[in-house]
């Protein structure tokens, strides 16, 4: 009975491990891999514009320094939207 | 099916080390599908240790003494609720629940990153497996939960008495998710520097982890001192015990991590800094588990044997060496990319705070590892105690909760002097209203306690004033009423307002440390029925003795208790009725204890007997003298020597009522502790504060990202 199971887990573990493998497809080649990571990087970035713009309103940036920083987080965010839309192939 | 789960540890040890070959084979080669395959390793480990941990927590729920681990920590007359926990009271079980608890964090890590840091993750994947492995082969080759016996007992020796609290039904499994969360930003932070990717993209991806860790490590502390406090008979929530502070320096570097990250997102500055925290940290948590384990330094805490003393300091030697190397290899890319513009910023605060942790970890790692220094320099083993801590620990905190304070309200970059006014000036009021009124009741004589008062009130104003103007810029910007702006910027902004919290709660347990620890009043009595004793202005009154046979009423499968009733009041105003108790578990040893002093002479525990209040806690704990009843339990013992075990324990108990009808005087600990609860309370606010800030962010909120990205792309490039 032992031995049943030890069997039937030891195929299962296999079947997860060996499935990229097995089928010759990853995560990173079946989807687009920079796509989700642009995602990421813009989603951080409109974090960071929207915390400059809240430091700013309640008083912890001056608002010289909120302006430089706000233009060149929202340079990087459009840039990050060029490239997200070439990676989108648009 | 022990068979099966030491087939179970056997193919974890296998999957690890292929995960780690897989991992590094598809990093290098830059083949996907290899990548895949090691990260699906893990997946597979988790599924493997989840049936090896179920076999062996099964085990215990049935009391299968055929297994060893079962047999010496578990028996038939240990409650369900604790035979289910008692797995991770044995040094096999809690290795095992260590590893389960990694494979399971370091999947969720890792197929949430599956899309993500492609150059990063398949090195992570291999340092989690490699973790995973050293724990795999110490359970497959040095101490399996899976050994059987030849002859299974008929009953087991049972679970430590101490042990039989709720609080440790959880405490393990809490320090222990603590402990292997921070595994999960030191794995991605290896891989970062092995891959040279040393943006914060690794950071933003495993914060929720490092949060978590955080979270987790700071609840299984508190657990831990809750149930000293409640179950250990001396009245203390924290003794500078090497096991505590093993778990409080991880604590410390983490802290100090989750601050600094927030320069290299914001400024790009601390890298080199921030990656020695988080490589520094996962050492650390290592480092803990090792002294748990180990023995090596005297605990009330630890219960593990010596024996893995040789792997673990070899792996904390490895850990400690690669991290070093990894830095100094990766040093150029580590460089700061902006500079300190002035002392009066947030930013030098974050440094001042991570100095501060820093030292008092190195300080508390000093203090714990001394009698380990002192025998190898001097070949005598000497040890420091709470004083010693207390000395260098408490202005260290001072420092620590003022600044947690003044972190949320100063600027970036430069604080001007106007701003520095408009922040400060109501939270440095409140500071010194506090010391005002709280002069004049003698608090003075406390400095520390007085000065921590008043740096808890600046950071109490402090976080309300940053929530009041938080609140009035989100109706600045959407109109809504004042509660539901709090909804909204609170939603909006988790990671920062969930910190707040955070602080808050830091600066409410600080004040219930510093006042039950400056104001506390302890005195050890020796009391017959009748006699009083004052405590703290409080009015003691021994009342009677208290028996119970059988009766449990504190479900800890102790079958004999011994106690007193005793009535406290103030003034002449009764106050409560307190239980204090002593419980006693049968021994197994029959032969030596004899039939019926097997029920009094076995392991005993105080039964703290509580009347906490938000004020005060009045705290009484009872050790009764049983020495006149042993003339009367060798004498049973002698005459009834072959009575069965429920005809010896009438008997016992019939020698307990003689006792409760009789009783010498009995020595009792009372004390009366202003604020304890207030440290439980900070704690849920902290916990509370951590939820909000790793809880992810809502959909609304995602939709709102989409809806902006279209306005940043009309606004700034019109070409688009």
């Amino acid at each position: 009975m032992e031995f049943v199971l030890v069997l039937l887990l030891l195929c299962a573990a296999i079947a997860v491990i060996a499935w990229p493998l097995w089928t010759g497809m990853s995560v990173r080649e079946n989807e687009n891999a920079d796509v989700a990571e642009l995602e990421a990087a813009k989603e951080a970035k409109y974090r960071e514009i929207r915390d400059a713009e809240l430091d700013f309103r309640t008083g912890k940036l001056s608002e010289g320094d909120y302006r430089a920083l706000d233009r060149s987080l929202r340079a990087e965010a459009v840039e990050l939207l060029r490239r997200l839309d070439r990676a989108r192939g648009g | 099916m022990a068979t099966f789960g030491r087939a179970c540890l056997i193919l974890a040890l296998g999957i690890a080390l292929y995960g780690i070959g897989a991992s590094l084979y598809g990093a290098r080669s830059g083949r996907g599908v290899w990548v895949d395959s090691g990260r699906r390793s893990v997946y597979a480990l988790a599924g493997v240790l989840t049936v090896a941990f179920a076999i062996l927590d099964a085990a215990f729920i049935r009391s299968d003494f055929s297994f060893a681990v079962v047999a010496d920590h578990s028996s038939t007359t240990t409650p369900f609720f604790y035979r289910a926990a008692a797995a991770w009271s044995s040094q096999e079980g809690s290795l095992l629940l260590w590893v389960w608890l990694l494979s399971c964090w370091s999947s969720l890590a890792l197929f949430l990153t599956r899309r993500r840091l492609r150059e990063v993750a398949p090195y992570a994947a291999a340092v989690l497996c490699g973790f995973a492995a050293f724990f795999a082969m110490l359970l497959v080759f040095f101490a399996s939960p899976f050994s059987t016996l030849a002859h299974a007992p008929v009953d087991g020796a049972g679970l430590n008495p101490l042990l039989r609290h709720p609080s440790m039904m959880v405490h393990p499994p809490m320090l222990y998710s603590g402990y292997t969360l921070f595994a999960i930003p030191f794995a991605f932070c290896v891989g970062a520097l092995v891959a040279n990717r040393l943006d914060a993209e690794w950071i933003r991806s495993t914060r929720r982890f490092s949060l978590a860790a955080w979270a987790f490590l700071g609840i299984g502390i508190l657990l831990g001192a809750r149930w000293s406090y409640a179950e250990l008979g001396w009245g203390g929530y924290w003794a500078w015990d090497p096991v505590e502070n093993a778990s409080l320096m991880p604590l410390l570097t983490g802290t100090a991590f989750l601050h600094s990250v927030m320069i290299q997102e914001k400024r790009g500055m601390l890298k080199a800094w921030n990656a020695s925290l988080v490589l520094a940290t996962g050492v650390l948590a290592i480092l803990g588990t090792f002294l748990v384990r180990s023995g090596v330094l005297q605990s009330i805490h630890a219960f593990g044997a010596s024996t893995l003393g040789v792997p673990f300091v070899t792996l904390i030697a490895l850990l400690s060496v690669g991290s070093v190397a990894l830095i100094v290899w990766r040093r150029r890319q580590l460089s700061s990319e902006h500079r300190l513009d002035s002392l009066f910023s947030r930013e030098a605060v974050f440094l001042l705070n991570n100095l501060v942790l820093v030292g008092l970890c190195f300080v508390i790692f000093w203090g714990t590892f001394f009698p380990l220094i002192s025998e190898a320099f001097s070949g005598q083993k000497a040890s420091v105690g709470p004083p010693w801590f207390n000395r260098y620990t408490v202005p260290l905190a001072l420092i620590l909760v003022l600044l947690s304070g003044i972190g949320p309200v100063i600027a970036w970059r430069r604080a001007s002097g106007a701003h520095l006014r408009r922040n400060f000036a109501a939270p440095a009021i409140a500071a010194l209203a506090t010391v005002g009124a709280l002069l004049p009741f003698g608090v003075g004589a406390k400095p520390f306690a007085l000065a921590m008062f008043a740096a808890a009130a600046f950071v109490l104003v402090a976080v309300g004033q940053e929530f009041w103007r938080g609140v009035r810029a989100r109706q600045a910007m959407s109109s809504d009423s004042a509660p539901r702006a709090l909804v909204s910027l609170v939603r909006r902004n988790r990671r920062r307002y969930g910190g707040y919290i955070v602080h808050v709660g830091m600066a409410l347990l600080f004040v219930g440390v510093a006042a039950s620890s400056a104001f506390q009043h302890a005195r050890d009595v020796r009391l017959t029925p009748g006699q009083s004793a004052r405590v703290g202005g409080y009015d003691v009154h021994y009342q009677r003795a208290t028996f119970d046979v059988a009766h449990d009423s504190h479900h800890t499968g102790a079958l004999l208790v011994l106690g007193a009733k005793v009535d406290v009041s103030k003034g002449g105003r009764h106050v409560a009725t307190l239980r204090p108790a002593r419980g006693y578990y049968p021994s197994q040893d029959v032969a030596t204890t004899g039939v019926v002093g097997r029920f009094f002479n076995g392991e005993s525990i105080s039964q703290v007997a509580l009347r906490a209040g938000l004020g005060r806690d009045v705290w009484a704990a009872v050790q009764p003298d049983t020495s006149a009843l042993q003339p009367l339990i060798a004498e049973a013992d002698r005459r009834f020597a072959t009575a069965r075990p429920d005809v010896a324990l009438f008997l016992a108990g019939t020698l307990a009522a003689k006792y409760a009808k009789s009783p010498p005087p009995a020595t009792f600990r009372l004390i009366v502790s202003p604020l304890v609860t207030w440290i439980w309370i900070g704690g849920l606010f902290v916990l509370l504060g951590a939820l909000t800030a790793v809880w992810p962010p809502p959909r609304g909120q995602r939709q709102v990202s989409a809806a902006y990205s279209a306005r940043l792309a009309r606004e700034l490039d019109p070409a688009a």
